[in-house]
């Protein structure tokens, strides 16, 4: 059962291509291919390792980032594409010494076991409430409910929510 | 010694973790890092014949393409290949040992890349050519050819003569399906190349040093040259407990090119390591009228590789949670053309009490009996397996304050009763059990002169809370204030630990931390007697407790003397003490965590769909060391028992012998909008035999009888019994 690769196939590989992002504040110039995800030039390129691989595939969550204001899977998203954008990781939401109120909060509800979950749960959560959208307890479970835990710790998630929007 | 244990502190690893600051092991960079991308196989049977990788090593940046024909040398015999909690009969998995392809997804290549794109676009380049053999992987088509395992616990009485004379009967089988654990992050090591032959490998792993001993046995390495660090691990659930491949590649890949390496599987690769064996249950039971339990045979059947013999106690639980004069456990494994199962949450439990209490809740039926009042009648206060009395168990107090709880007391009995509008509501519920086990351990306490604590141990905290109990431990013991403790942790060059798994890691961990704090106590009790006119000189080591950063009398608190008075007189800046804790050996008594799990359904009784609105989970695990990070435990333990009653199923296709849903959205794991109130009570256990603590540990019971729970509800539904999971809309439909 030989695979269909043929022996003379193209090994070329494609330019790279100048961007220039503003992650957290700071500007970053990069040289890409334009195959590197947003979330591999991110974790890879700037070392900002915050933002989670939990399946490259848009399934999990994990990778969850702000852009421009809107919740993003940067997995699913090419880093060429977003030239000129404003990116803001887990690393950018702290400021200072003292943590986002969502980070807090989920210190507070225990939110998280292996935390390898949690940027991209705080990142939507932070976005989710910057949009207004979630009001009641069952709003913010569907609207969380594309950021996985696998450690099952969504109970303590959404209360955690529901502190940082003050409805504790 | 009381200000910390028992509280609900919270994680004091947690601002780590909601910064991004915790590193992961694909998160370790190295000058000059390679990245490596695996090629897995595509049949589940034979051998390669011909893997042809010109065209990828042709890739600007490919640096080279490790495969059986050409990987630097690795250890030929199976024991150099056995880790801590390898199956005892078998042979290990080896990656790119050879030709044969004894799984689907069996790895057969690494491709060493400057780029991790670069890899993984050259990885898509290989040719390869196999010679396929038949394969198995269907359970059922292999189970006559079962071979019985050691049996868990031994028959006593006439179990089958008992059944047919029984008044009540109840005989079924139940299925579990393959399950994969699919933590959130992907198996990943980063192998950084030291120089002079020093390898520091960054690891997904719940044992460090299990690691450790692994890469130096089977590539022939000095411990002191290889040392294995999993600082934060990102969700293990026993997928990390044995050495996975990646370590393996990532090692062997930095052998051959002398440079750091880091390798991540993919999801779909994922799905090639180990998961929780299919395993059919079968149950028979029987009763007097009255509901007295008279007989049980348990019978498990369950999959394992055609190279190792995983097995789990499924059977037997049955004869820790009740007394049945007449029982027969057996254990089967049908060996198919997959890689090995592994532990995974509750080993043996989670499906062997799925099929135990399922079929007590079929037999309440059969009696028209309360399946509460059912499990009361035949209430064990001895283990009955071994004939012994438990260190402590408050199941009894978990029924009542479960059942208050739930408001179980206002079920109707009778199926389809109770509704919801267009749902039909089902109450259902189950027992649960688990070992308390523990183990030795070591631990390291460094205490500075202005007062502060470093705190270290190998193992690992795999979100599990031990970062944040260990400090609330040695807070305690040292008698200081928590935030003057520093723990680490998940570093091989530190005391040892055992793997992080099987709930015994609290208990093992702590009792290291309060024995190397007792050793910190006399010697400043030692210290402090030396000064002049000390009001400790004529105190004995049993009447001197650590508090308030001092030294003083139990009696006369009045006698003491500062840490920092003592470290000033002596002239030393610290005390350093490392202890080796080890529980004396006395199996006079069981040790078992058991759990009462009250849940309520409610099924659209159009569609099926099936929701789990209410959980009641009521926990007898001893003394509890933070309130807060055990009902997370538990919680997380419930939601797993959702995701395996109602989603979670590895679906094969068994003409290829292949995983077709290798991926988390076709396999469904619990998202946040499956999980409803979720309520845990923690039952008051005092137990002064397990331990000095009365710790039990809390990692595993969240989940066993919940599957069961649920079934059980989703019967009282719709009057419809679903013996196969998971329990999908269209079974009950149907």
């Amino acid at each position: 059962m030989p695979t269909s690769t043929a022996p003379d196939a193209d090994t070329s590989l494609p330019g790279k291509i100048p961007i220039t992002l503003t992650v957290n504040g700071t500007e970053a110039q990069l040289q890409l291919s334009p195959w590197v995800s947003l979330l591999d030039a991110l974790r890879d390129r700037l070392n900002l390792t915050g933002t989670k691989k939990g399946c490259d595939h848009g399934q999990c969550g994990a990778c969850t980032v702000i852009v421009d204001g809107r919740r993003v899977l940067s997995c699913l998203t090419l880093a060429v594409m977003k030239d000129g954008a404003k990116v803001t990781t887990v690393e950018g939401l702290a400021s200072g010494g003292t943590l986002h109120p969502v980070q807090q909060a989920f210190i507070d509800q225990d939110a998280f076991q292996c935390g390898y979950c949690t940027s991209g749960q705080i990142c939507s959560a932070v976005a989710l409430i910057a949009e207004g959208r979630a009001k009641s307890a069952d709003e913010i479970r569907e609207l969380m409910s594309g950021n996985i835990c696998r450690c099952g710790a969504y109970p303590n998630i959404v209360a955690a929510i529901q502190q940082a929007m003050g409805r504790a | 010694m009381a200000a910390y244990i028992g509280t609900p502190t919270s994680r004091v690893d947690g601002r780590a973790k909601v910064t991004g600051e915790a590193k992961y092991a694909a998160e370790f960079n190295s000058d000059g890092l390679v990245y490596g991308a695996i090629v897995t196989s595509t049949i589940a049977k034979g051998r390669i014949k011909r893997l042809d990788a010109s065209a990828a090593k042709r890739v600007d940046g490919v640096l080279d393409v490790l495969t059986h024909e050409n990987r630097p040398h690795m250890a030929d015999a199976d024991q150099a290949w056995k880790d801590d909690v390898a199956p005892e009969k078998g042979s290990p998995f080896r990656p790119l040992y050879d030709d044969g392809i004894r799984f689907s997804r069996q790895p057969i290549a690494l491709v060493l890349a400057r780029e991790w794109e670069i890899a993984v676009f050259a990885a898509t380049l290989l040719d390869v050519e196999y010679a396929s053999e038949a394969h198995v992987t269907d359970l059922y088509a292999e189970r006559d050819k079962a071979f019985v395992v050691e049996k868990p616990a031994k028959p006593r009485g006439d179990a089958p003569r008992a059944y047919a004379a029984s008044e009540v009967r109840h005989e079924d089988e139940y299925f579990v399906p393959v399950e994969h654990h699919n933590p959130m992050e992907l198996f990943a090591a980063t192998v950084v190349w030291e120089g002079g032959g020093k390898l520091t490998v960054y690891d997904k792993t719940q044992g460090v040093q299990n690691v450790q001993r692994y890469v130096c046995s089977a590539f022939n390495k000095k411990p002191e040259d290889v040392r294995v660090v999993s600082a934060f691990m990102g969700g293990g659930f026993g997928a990390g407990l044995r050495p996975q491949y990646e370590v393996a590649l990532a090692v062997l890949g930095a052998l051959a090119l002398q440079r750091s390496v880091r390798v991540v599987l993919s999801r779909a690769q994922m799905y090639g390591l180990g998961y929780r064996p299919a395993t059919i249950e079968r149950l028979a039971v029987g009763a007097s009228k009255d509901g007295t339990l008279n007989a049980m045979t348990h019978e498990a059947t369950a999959v394992t590789s055609e190279y190792e013999d995983f097995s789990r106690n499924d059977t037997g639980w049955g004869g820790v949670l009740y007394n049945s004069p007449n029982v027969n456990f057996v254990h089967r494994l049908a060996r198919l053309d997959v890689s090995t199962p592994c532990d995974m949450r509750a080993p043996g439990a989670a499906t062997g009490v799925y099929g135990l209490e399922s079929a007590m809740d079929e037999l309440a039926v059969a009696l028209k009996l309360d399946p509460v009042e059912l499990r009361l009648k035949s209430y064990s206060d001895r283990d009955r397996n071994e004939d012994r009395p438990y260190t402590s168990k408050q199941l009894r107090e978990c029924y009542a304050q479960g059942a208050a709880a739930f408001g179980w007391s206002r079920r109707n009995p009778e199926p389809r009763s109770m509704r919801d509008g267009k749902e039909l509501v089902g109450w259902g519920m189950a027992s649960g059990v688990w070992e308390a086990l523990q183990m030795p351990a070591a631990a390291r306490i460094v205490l500075t002169a202005n007062g502060h604590a470093d705190v270290s141990c190998a193992a690992s905290d795999i979100g599990t809370g031990t970062y944040t109990i260990l400090a609330q431990v040695a807070a305690d013991a040292l008698g200081l204030p928590i935030e003057n403790i520093s723990v680490k942790l998940g570093d091989s060059t530190l005391p040892d630990a055992p793997v992080e798994g099987g709930s015994w890691m609290a208990a093992s961990a702590s009792h290291a931390v309060i024995a190397t704090a007792e050793e910190v106590r006399t010697e400043l009790l030692a210290a402090a007697k030396t000064i002049e006119n000390s009001p400790l000189a004529d105190a004995k080591a049993e009447d001197v407790v650590l508090a308030d950063g001092k030294i003083m009398s139990k009696h006369d608190q009045s006698r003491a003397v500062s840490i920092t008075d003592i470290m000033r007189h002596s002239g030393a800046d610290r005390i350093l003490k490392e202890k080796k804790h080890e529980f004396g050996e006395d199996s006079s008594h069981a040790r078992n965590t058991h759990s009462a799990v009250f849940v309520e359904v409610k099924i659209d009784e159009e569609l099926g769909i099936i929701r789990v609105t209410r959980v009641v989970s009521a926990v007898a695990a001893g003394r509890i060391l933070n309130t807060k990070t055990a009902a997370s435990q538990i919680i997380g333990g419930v939601v797993w028992g959702i995701g395996m009653a109602l989603h979670e199923e590895t679906v094969f296709d068994h003409r290829f012998g292949r995983i077709m849903n290798a991926n988390i959205a076709e396999y469904h794991v619990p998202v946040n909008a499956d999980i409803h109130d979720i309520k845990v009570i923690f039952v008051d256990e005092p137990d002064e035999k397990i331990n000095k603590l009365g710790v039990k540990g809390v990692g595993e019971i969240g989940i066993v009888g919940v599957p069961a729970a649920i079934a059980n509800a989703v019967y009282h539904a719709t009057g419809t019994r679903v013996r196969d999971l998971p329990i999908t809309l269209d079974k009950v439909l149907g």
